[in-house]
């Protein structure tokens, strides 16, 4: 027998040790800026400000943490499922290098200052088109790979990529367009309130389609391969993908409530938001179904309980979500710490947890073991990044809960009763609360880094053979 | 007509059109691929091959 042709794992694992690396930064600097919150003084010099650092945090964690998150599993899915290699190698080498110089410069152009100043899209011009060119090669390897698949059906991980990788173009390269002063300057191309609305409309796609639409294309792989048996139901999640789809466009003027944005189009977003409750609901309850008669494994296997808690997060968020978006909730929660548990909820819980678990899965089998050095220490990661989650989350609404109670209450003369300084000063133990979660999930970021050089120690890279096409039949 | 009169029927044929997507899911003959299609992550085993036995194969 001739020497089969093997999957390309190279760009996989590249992409997965990234994650792995990135996100130990990306939550780094989450720590330093949550403690700069409860030590003041720990704001050294302008570069390392909290303003500064703040967006570091957020762009290293979502695109670089996140972003390598997502390039790993989708190529590797896309190969698996479509019995086929990837379309242009050389091309999705250049999308690693591409990404790792977009994480490089954004590391180095946010603490000197240099930002567009649009919230997950601060980074300047130049960087903008790289981003852009590496997306569009991204788009190629992926869809080319499905072209040249060698089985009939797409599987619907598939589709949840593919609406995530073309979406986040369509986002980006909208939001991005801008009149450039200078090489470090440039000014948006939209002005006022529309470009507030441009701007979460990018804004919340990007949860949408970004941080969700692409870690559910992980978790319809990965929960039914680690699960050991199929999705729950295939016509349930075809109905999910197509009720994301059709509404995650219009929830994006939640974040402009009681804004200069009419309020129409605040109703209007409002709604959308309430709707998408239902899909993601159905999207949770055909993940967590799927373990269905195999329960038991979530005993035994640490990997099935990060990916099932993160489903559980996912409904949480999901749940939560549409709640702030109704416009007397978001009264008392914007711009309080509730957002920012919020977020964490969806961040920590759901998009890190179901990353760590499907690199669990990952990187052994790009070292040709069956699994990591060590499945104790993926329990204690476990454990350890649970009680941090619920510690972050816990603490920040309690904290956020109390700082809208308090902006709001007047005395019976119309006077505020407190002091803004007031709500900050009762704010500190959560802060700190907060700091010891944040800290929790580090370190489970640094047992699974030990873990994971433990498993690359003394194992050469691996190639899996491409499975035959008489195989596909059996 | 008025682009709003537009609008509206984007709004409309995008409700029809995923009312549509929905009764397909649901009908018995979309079953059968749909079938076939949840079952494409166990088609490969991808538990690796030891190098040995890999070598073995091939040889």
């Amino acid at each position: 027998m001739q020497s089969q042709a093997t999957y390309n794992y190279k760009v996989v694992r590249q992409f997965s040790i990234m994650t792995v690396v990135w996100g130990i930064v990306g939550m780094l600097v989450g720590v330093i800026i949550a403690a700069q919150l409860v030590w003041p003084e720990l704001n050294v010099g302008e570069w390392f400000h909290f303003g500064r650092l703040r967006p570091l945090h957020t762009n290293a964690v979502i695109f670089a943490f996140g972003g390598c998150a997502l390039f790993a599993t989708s190529y590797f899915v896309v190969q698996r499922t479509c019995h086929t290699t990837l379309f242009a190698p050389g091309l999705a080498a250049f999308t690693f290098w591409g990404w790792q110089l977009v994480i490089v410069l954004a590391a180095v152009t946010l603490p000197l200052g240099i930002t567009s100043s649009k919230e997950y899209a601060e980074l300047e011009w130049p960087i903008d088109i790289l981003i852009a060119v590496v997306w569009v090669s991204y788009a190629i390897v992926f869809f080319g790979t499905i072209a040249k698949r060698k089985t009939s059906h797409i599987y619907v991980a598939n589709w949840f990529f593919g609406a995530f990788i073309l979406t986040v173009a369509l986002l980006h390269i909208v939001n991005s367009a801008a009149l450039p002063v200078t090489l470090t300057k440039s000014y948006s191309a939209y002005a006022g309130v529309q470009d507030a609305m441009v701007q979460w409309w990018y804004g919340h796609n990007a949860v949408g389609f970004f941080l969700t639409a692409g870690f559910l294309g992980m978790m319809y792989y990965f929960v039914p391969k680690q699960a050991e048996r199929p999705v729950y139901s295939y016509r349930l999640s075809v109905v999910h993908f197509w009720a994301l789809i059709f509404t995650y466009m219009w929830a994006g003027p939640h974040h402009l409530h009681y804004t200069a944005l009419p309020d129409w189009t605040q109703s209007v977003g409002m709604v959308f938001s309430l709707i998408l409750l239902a899909p993601s609901w159905g999207g949770m309850i055909n993940g967590i179904m799927t373990l269905s008669g195999a329960w038991h494994k979530l005993r035994t296997d640490p990997i099935l309980k990060f990916l099932i808690t993160a489903l559980s997060f996912y409904g949480m968020s999901t749940f939560e979500g549409p709640m702030m978006s109704i416009k007397t909730v978001n009264a008392l929660s914007h711009y309080t710490d509730w957002t920012v548990g919020h977020v964490h909820s969806g961040a920590l819980g759901w998009v890190a947890m179901i990353s760590i678990g499907s690199m669990y899965y990952l990187l052994p089998r790009m070292y040709g073991r069956t699994e990591m050095y060590s499945t104790g220490l993926i329990n204690a990661h476990f454990w350890i990044a649970t009680i941090g989650i619920v510690l972050y989350i816990a603490s920040m609404w309690i904290a956020g809960v109390m700082q809208g109670l308090m902006w709001r209450a007047t005395n019976p003369d119309g006077t505020l009763t407190y002091s803004f300084v007031e709500s900050v000063k009762a704010s500190y133990p959560f802060w700190s609360i907060r700091l010891a979660g944040g800290v929790l999930f580090l370190t489970g970021m640094l047992i699974m880094f030990y873990n994971m050089v433990k498993t690359m120690a003394g194992h050469r890279a691996y190639d899996a053979p491409v499975v035959l096409p008489a195989a596909a039949h059996a | 007509m008025d682009i709003n009169d537009l609008r509206s029927l984007i709004t409309v044929l995008g409700m029809a059109c995923f009312l549509g997507i929905c009764f397909w899911a649901y009908s018995k003959r979309a079953r059968a691929g749909f079938d076939e299609a949840a079952l494409l992550p166990f088609t490969d085993d991808d538990a690796p091959v030891p190098h040995a036995a890999r070598q073995a194969k091939e040889g």
